[in-house]
C-alpha cells in the first residue's frame, strides 16, 4: 500500500473511531438518564446497589445494565479503531506517529481512553464513560479540525530513538494524569452534592467518595515514576540534540512544574495526610499545569520544542 | 515609646540550632520545592537572554520602562538570577539536612529486629484465631521465611516484618535528588559552551580564539579544552520537495583528536554529536556563504572568499554584509542570498526552496566609512549605512560581475556553512546517575509495602494471626489469607 493511501486509511479509522465514541457517549448518556426514570423494583433483583441505602432501592440500575455493557463494548471498539488510526498514521509516514500536534493529540486520546479501559478492568468506572467519551471526542475533534497536518517524515531534530522513548512515556503519563483529574473533578462535584444534602438519584450508582479519592491517588502514584522517567529521557535527548540536558526551555520548565506539583501532591497525601477536597484540588492544579504545557506552550510558546507543526 | 521585647536567652548556638532545624524540616523543603516551581514560571513566559536575546532586545525597544524594571528583577535571566539560585541552594541544604539523618536512622533500623509481640493481637487489623497446634506455628515460620519476611522468634510466637525497601527507596530517591543537584552545580562551575561558524572546506581548531561565541563556568580552565581539530569536508541537507521541510542534515568531518594524531573520518548529525570525553560537538545550524571577489579601482583584489550569511526563513532566504575595509574609500555591500530565487509582492526577492537550484545574490553597494575602527562591536551580518553613500543596486548570478566607479565585485559561487556547538559538561554523568537512581528509588518507595505479621500459639491452644500495614498499604488481607491457607494445610 502506498504512503498516501495509508494516510487516508488512517484518517478513515480516526473518523470511524469518532463515530463510535459518539455512539458510546449516547449509550452512556442513555444509561445515566434511564436509570433515573426506571420504575421501582424490588431490592432483591438489584444486586448492583449497596444495601442499606433506602432510596437507592427504589431505582433500578439493572435495566440499564445492558446498555451500560453495550456502551463499554462501544468504547472498546472505538479504542481499537483509534489504535488502528494511530498505527496506520505511523506506517504512512514510516516512523512513530509523534511528529506534530495532530499526532500527539490522537495518540494522547488513545492513551487516555486506554487508561480508562485499563482501569475499568479493576474498578467499576463505567459512570466515567460519559466524561471520558466526551473528552476524547473533543480532543479528536480539535485534532481533526484544527491541528491536522498531512503525513510527512520527521524533521531532523526529531529523528532519534529518544523520540519514541520520551514521547510515549509523556503521552501515557498525560493520559493517566488526565484520567485522575477527571476522577478528582467528579470527587469535587459529588462532594459538593453531598454537602448540600444527598446525592441525586443518577449519581447514586457512582462509587463512594473514598473510593474516588483513593483511585485518583493511585493513578497518580502509578504514573508519577513514568512521568519522572519521561522528563529524564527528555533531558537525555536534549543532551544528544541540543548539547544541554537542561536549558529551561518553556516546555522543559513546565514539565518540571508539573513534576513538582505532583510531587507536592504525593507528599501532601503520604506525609501530611491530605485527603478529600484539598487533595482533589491539588490534583487538579497539578493536572492543569500539564494541560497548560500541552496547549499553551505547544501553540503559543517560543523555545526549541516547536514541533506542533502549526 | 518603644517597649523592650524580651527574647528568651537561648544563646547563639541555640538560635543556630533552631534555624537549622527549621530549614531542614520536611515542611520547609516542600515549600522551597514549590517555590522553585513557581519561580520558574516567569522565565517560561518572559523571553530569556540565554535562549532568545533577540526577543529581549525587542522587548527593550518596545517597552523600555517596563523592560528596565523587569531587568532589575533579573526577569530576563531568571534561571541565573541570585533569587532563583538562592531558592535551590536553600533546597539543597534543606534536603541534605533532612535526608542524611534519616539515612543513618534507616541503616540502624535495617539492622534491628522486627518489633516485639503486642499483647493484644485482636486490636490489630485482620485478626483471626482458631484452635490449632504448635505444628501450624512452624509452618507459618517456614512460609514467612520463604516470603522473605524478617522474623523474630519468641517462645510460642513469631513476629515478622517486610517492606524496608519502601523507606530505602524513599531515601535513595531523595539522595538521588541531591546527586542531580551536585551534577548541575558541577556543570555550572566547570562547563564550557562555544559556537563557531565553519565553512565547508575549512578547519576548526578547539582553542578559545577560534570561537565566535564562547562562555564558560566560573572555575573552567582553558587547559581542560580537549586539543582536537577538525576539517569540515562536506555538508548535505535534504529537503522534502513538497513542503521544503528539512529531512536530514549530515556533516562529514575529518577529525584529528590531538596534535599529531591520524585524521579520522566521522559523520555528525543533529541527534548524534561527536564526543571527546565529556566534550561534545553538535551540528546546530547551517546556511550559505556566497564566495565573492572584490577589486579596487586598480583591479587589485581587496577581498576574496566565502562570507557566511544568516538564513531568515525556512527556504533559506539569507542576509549578510560584505565589508571591505581595505579599499579606499571603504566599501560595504548589504546583500541577500537567494538559493532558489523568486519574487514576492511584499517582500521582494525571496527564496522559494532551501536548496541552491537557482542562486542569486542581491547587492546594494555603499562607499564611505564602515565604522569598524570605533571599537564598538558590530554585527557581521549588518552594516550601518547612515554615514555612507549609495553606489547602486545589482542582482548577480554565479559568475556575474558588477562593476562600478570604485571597483568591482564578482559572485564566484557559494559554499555552505555549519554552526558547530562545542559543549563540555563534566557534571552530566552525575546528573544522569542521579536521574536513574531517582526513578528506581521512586518505584521502590511507591510500590513497596511495609507490613508486619504476628502469629502466636497461646496457652489455650489457639493460633492467633494479626497484621498491620503501614500507611494503609493494600494487599495485606490477601497475604494473611494466603498464610492461613498455608498454615492450615488447606491447598
Ligand atoms: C527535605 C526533606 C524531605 C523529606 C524529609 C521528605 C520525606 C519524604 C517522606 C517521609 C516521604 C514518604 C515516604 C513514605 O511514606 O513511603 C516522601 C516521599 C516522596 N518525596 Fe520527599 N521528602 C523531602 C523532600 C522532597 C523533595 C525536595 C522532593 C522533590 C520532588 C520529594 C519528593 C518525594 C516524592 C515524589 C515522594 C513519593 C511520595 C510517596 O511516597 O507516595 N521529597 N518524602
Amino acid at each position: 500500500m502506498t504512503h498516501t493511501s495509508l494516510a487516508y486509511l488512517s484518517n478513515d479509522f480516526i473518523y470511524s473511531a469518532m463515530a463510535v465514541f459518539t455512539l458510546a457517549f449516547f449509550a452512556h448518556a442513555y444509561e445515566t438518564a434511564f436509570a433515573i426514570r426506571a420504575p421501582q423494583t424490588d431490592v432483591e433483583s438489584n444486586s448492583q446497589v449497596s444495601q442499606g441505602n433506602l432510596l437507592v432501592k427504589t431505582f433500578d440500575f439493572q435495566r440499564t445494565e445492558k446498555i451500560a455493557r453495550i456502551a463499554t463494548a462501544l468504547m472498546i471498539l472505538a479504542f481499537l479503531l483509534l489504535l488502528a488510526g494511530v498505527v496506520t498514521r505511523g506506517l504512512s509516514a514510516g516512523r512513530v506517529p509523534w511528529g506534530n500536534m495532530y499526532e500527539f493529540s490522537i495518540t494522547g486520546a488513545l492513551a487516555f481512553s486506554g487508561a480508562y479501559l485499563f482501569a475499568l478492568r479493576k474498578y467499576d468506572l463505567r459512570w466515567l464513560g460519559l466524561l471520558v467519551s466526551i473528552s476524547v471526542l473533543l480532543t479528536l475533534g480539535t485534532a481533526v479540525a484544527v491541528l491536522y497536518r498531512p503525513s510527512a517524515p520527521l524533521v531532523p531534530a526529531l529523528k532519534s530513538t529518544w523520540l519514541i522513548i520520551h514521547v510515549s512515556a509523556a503521552i501515557i503519563s498525560g493520559g493517566v494524569f488526565l484520567l485522575s483529574n477527571v476522577i478528582a473533578a467528579s470527587y469535587l462535584y459529588l462532594d459538593s452534592m453531598e454537602q448540600k444534602g444527598e446525592r441525586k438519584v443518577w449519581a447514586r450508582r457512582l462509587p463512594s467518595l473514598e473510593v474516588l479519592d483513593q483511585l485518583s491517588y493511585r493513578l497518580v502514584a502509578f504514573v508519577f515514576p513514568l512521568w519522572t522517567f519521561s522528563v529524564i529521557a527528555g533531558a537525555i535527548w536534549a543532551e544528544h540534540a541540543w548539547g544541554k540536558y537542561w536549558g529551561w526551555d518553556p516546555k522543559e520548565t513546565w514539565a518540571f512544574i508539573t513534576w513538582v506539583a505532583y510531587a507536592a501532591y504525593l507528599h501532601a497525601r503520604v506525609t501530611v495526610g491530605w485527603r478529600g477536597r484539598k487533595a482533589a484540588w491539588l490534583c487538579l492544579l497539578a493536572g492543569s499545569t500539564f494541560l497548560f504545557n500541552y496547549v499553551y506552550i505547544n501553540i503559543w510558546g517560543t523555545g526549541k520544542h516547536t514541533y506542533s507543526g502549526l | 515609646m518603644t517597649s523592650e521585647v524580651k527574647i528568651p536567652d537561648i544563646g547563639t548556638g541555640g538560635l543556630l540550632r533552631f534555624a537549622w532545624r527549621q530549614l531542614t524540616s520536611m515542611r520547609t523543603a516542600l515549600i522551597l520545592l514549590l517555590l522553585l516551581g513557581v519561580a520558574s514560571i516567569p522565565g517560561s513566559l518572559i523571553p530569556q537572554r540565554s535562549q532568545n536575546p533577540m526577543k529581549v532586545r525587542e522587548y527593550f525597544a518596545s517597552d523600555p520602562t517596563i523592560a528596565s524594571w523587569l531587568d532589575r528583577l533579573s526577569l530576563f535571566d531568571v534561571y541565573g538570577s541570585s533569587w532563583f539560585s538562592a531558592i535551590y541552594i536553600l533546597l539543597f541544604i534543606s534536603l541534605i539536612g533532612c535526608v542524611l539523618p534519616r539515612t543513618f536512622e534507616h541503616l540502624q533500623a535495617a539492622r534491628a529486629l522486627p518489633p516485639l509481640m503486642p499483647r493484644n493481637l485482636n486490636r490489630m487489623d485482620f485478626h483471626q484465631s482458631w484452635a490449632g497446634s504448635e505444628l501450624e506455628l512452624e509452618r507459618a515460620k517456614l512460609w514467612l521465611k520463604r516470603e522473605k519476611f524478617r522474623i523474630r522468634e519468641f517462645e510460642g510466637s513469631v513476629s515478622a516484618e517486610k517492606g524496608y525497601l519502601r523507606e530505602t527507596g524513599n531515601l535513595v530517591f531523595h539522595l538521588a535528588l541531591i546527586l542531580i543537584l551536585i551534577g548541575v552545580s558541577l556543570g555550572a562551575l566547570f562547563s564550557m559552551n562555544g559556537e563557531a561558524i565553519v565553512n565547508v572546506g575549512e578547519r576548526f581548531t578547539n582553542t578559545p580564539t577560534t570561537y565566535d561565541d564562547l562562555s564558560f563556568g566560573r572555575l573552567f580552565k582553558d587547559s581542560s579544552m580537549p586539543p582536537f581539530s577538525l576539517k569540515v569536508e562536506d555538508f548535505k541537507a535534504t529537503y522534502n520537495p513538497a513542503t521544503s521541510a528539512p529531512e536530514d542534515y549530515s556533516l562529514k568531518v575529518s577529525v584529528i583528536a590531538e596534535p599529531g594524531a591520524v585524521p579520522v573520518k566521522k559523520i555528525i548529525k543533529v541527534n548524534s554529536p561527536l564526543g571527546f570525553g565529556s566534550t561534545n560537538v553538535y551540528l546546530q545550524a547551517n546556511g550559505y556563504s556566497p564566495v565573492v571577489t572584490v577589486r579596487d579601482r586598480a583591479g587589485k583584489i581587496v577581498l576574496q572568499g566565502p562570507i557566511p550569511f544568516l538564513p531568515q526563513d525556512s527556504n533559506m532566504t539569507s542576509i549578510g554584509a560584505i565589508k571591505v575595509p581595505d579599499s579606499s574609500p571603504q566599501l560595504g555591500f548589504v546583500a541577500s542570498f537567494l538559493p532558489t530565487a523568486a519574487r514576492d509582492k511584499i517582500r521582494g526577492g525571496i527564496s522559494s526552496y532551501p536548496e541552491a537550484l537557482d542562486p542569486l545574490l542581491l547587492l546594494s553597494a555603499w562607499k564611505g566609512n564602515l565604522g569598524l575602527d570605533k571599537g564598538v562591536p558590530q554585527s557581521v551580518y549588518r552594516i550601518n549605512t547612515q554615514p555612507m553613500q549609495k553606489i547602486g543596486l545589482k542582482a548577480l548570478q554565479v559568475g556575474d560581475t558588477y562593476t562600478f566607479a570604485e571597483g568591482s565585485i564578482r559572485f564566484d559561487g557559494f559554499v555552505q556553512w555549519v554552526n558547530l556547538q562545542v559543549v563540555k559538561d563534566p557534571g552530566k554523568g552525575y546528573a544522569l546517575i542521579g536521574g536513574i537512581l531517582a526513578i528506581l528509588g521512586l518505584l521502590a518507595s511507591l510500590f513497596a509495602r511495609r507490613r508486619r505479621i504476628w502469629i502466636r500459639f497461646n496457652s489455650e491452644g489457639f493460633i492467633e494471626v494479626a497484621g498491620l500495614a503501614k500507611s494503609g498499604a493494600p494487599g495485606l488481607e490477601e497475604e494473611i489469607a494466603k498464610l492461613i491457607t498455608e498454615v492450615k494445610g488447606l491447598y
